[in-house]
């Protein structure tokens, strides 16, 4: 059943972002920003939380979870800091994502050649 | 008046300079299009053995020009003038290349408009007496563009539906005083037309507006219209673009019906993988010179009408929000 709704949510956002892609002329940059930042209002809300609860690794994967880890991080920090945690949260959580990010992008350059 | 200037923009070529010779070069995904038959080299990957697809495309180029030298019976020294034109900064590939065929040179650049930009020049210069044998060629490569113009294919980032594919191929003719093949008759300049379109996505409906003015300029200084020619054909407009260019000539009274066909539309068919189609100077110039040069030959066509068109932008003016200018040259190559 978890790996049931996670697939459907995970999907919904998906599915969603493409047929605004499709249909309203809208670039990758702009379907990524708006998922960032919705994930990062609806963290910030507190409505995140209760989502991951229940569609998981659905609403985890999509990049609009990297959005809500930044404002869990920068909450979490605050809270510990005062407003230092401001500055230094927005990489508490997503630290790992970006640095394999960078890690694994850069093997994958040096291994592979582009092609179509 | 100058007497060869006909109405505005029209160049009459009292004594047409003749195409003596013609070879193209494209990519696999060009080779295995419906055309891929009328292309005379096809390369098996983008990198063609180089080490960079800047190198590849340079390579292709070269390829196309050796290959043109081979169907004519010229000496390099016989060439008079090299003009030549690509998509990447400071045409960079034309100029390498032209290191190589070590005869006077002018690069130019009108994006994918440079096929026509560099014909019209070169049948000008051959008909005002000032070159007997002139060579012209164009090149693009799909990765060396996108990473030009869009991003580096390595960043996979999703294409729309009214994107183009630039086509990877290179096209290169010689144009004589003399000889055996179809004429240049007459060349229409076209003026650079902005409409304001902003998306740099959709290069076809930038260009279109700036097509239909360059072939109702033509109509208008000429005094003729569609029925003359056996076919008119758009380079690179893509199927988004293609039909606003029907749809403009439309307006202003002239119905061209299945006498127009796009060099975008035609190089990959109707395969969806390609969205609305073909683009790059590459793609007008392998489709004329591969495929309608063929017909010509063959007298299938007795006249047509081909004009390039050029999205004029650069990846830094869009991203400043600057709108997209086209323009379009036009010549009219009559079988002989």
């Amino acid at each position: 059943m978890t790996y049931l709704w996670a697939f459907l949510f995970g999907g919904l956002i998906c599915g969603l972002s493409q047929l605004a892609f499709d249909k309203f002329n809208l670039t990758t940059a702009h379907i990524l920003v708006t998922l960032v930042i919705s994930g990062a209002i609806l963290e910030g809300l507190g409505i995140y939380k209760g989502l991951v609860s229940f569609g998981g690794a659905g609403f985890l994967v999509p990049v609009s979870g990297f959005g809500s880890s930044i404002a869990r991080g920068i909450i979490s920090e605050s809270k510990r800091l005062g407003w230092e945690g401001l500055f230094t949260g927005a990489f508490e959580l997503t630290g790992l994502g970006v640095t394999a990010a960078v890690i694994f992008g850069t093997l994958a350059a040096i291994f592979s050649r582009p092609k179509d | 008046m100058a007497d060869k200037l006909l109405g505005k923009q029209t160049m009459r070529l009292k004594s047409p300079p003749v195409i003596t010779a013609r070879a193209t070069v494209v990519g696999h995904r060009e080779g295995e299009g419906p055309l891929g038959e009328y292309f005379d080299h096809i390369i098996p990957d983008d990198l063609w053995g180089e080490d960079t697809c800047e190198k590849a495309e340079r390579k292709m180029m070269e390829e196309a020009i050796t290959r043109t030298m081979e169907a004519s019976d010229l000496t390099p020294e016989q060439i008079d003038l090299f003009i030549a034109g690509d998509l990447l900064n400071q045409i960079v590939t034309s100029s390498f290349v032209a290191r190589q065929v070590g005869q006077a040179f002018l690069g130019i650049y009108g994006a994918c408009s440079s096929m026509t930009e560099g014909m019209a020049l070169g049948s000008m210069l051959i008909d005002g007496d000032y070159a007997d044998h002139v060579l012209v060629a164009t090149s693009s490569h799909y990765q060396t563009a996108e990473r030009q113009f869009r991003f580096p294919v390595e960043l996979n980032i999703q294409r729309s539906g009214r994107a183009q594919f630039t086509v990877t191929g290179s096209g290169a003719a010689i144009l004589s005083k003399q000889g055996k093949g179809p004429r240049i008759t007459e060349v229409t300049l076209g003026k650079v037309i902005d409409l304001g379109l902003r998306n740099p996505e959709d290069l076809g409906s930038a260009m279109a507006p700036a097509a239909a003015d360059t072939l109702l300029q033509h109509f208008n200084d000429t005094g003729r219209n569609v029925g003359y020619y056996d076919l008119i054909i758009t380079g690179d407009l893509a199927a988004v673009g293609a039909t606003m260019f029907a749809d403009l000539v439309k307006e202003a009274g002239h119905t061209l019906g299945n006498k127009h066909i796009d060099a975008g539309t035609m190089i990959y068919g109707a395969n969806p993988r390609f969205k609305a189609g073909g683009s790059g100077c590459g793609c007008s110039a392998v489709v004329f010179l591969g495929y309608i040069m063929k017909l010509l030959e063959q007298g299938r066509y007795r006249r047509v009408l081909f004009m390039a068109t050029g999205a004029l932008f650069s990846p830094l003016s869009y991203q400043q929000g600057e709108s997209i200018p086209g323009v379009a040259h036009a010549v009219v190559v009559e079988a002989q």
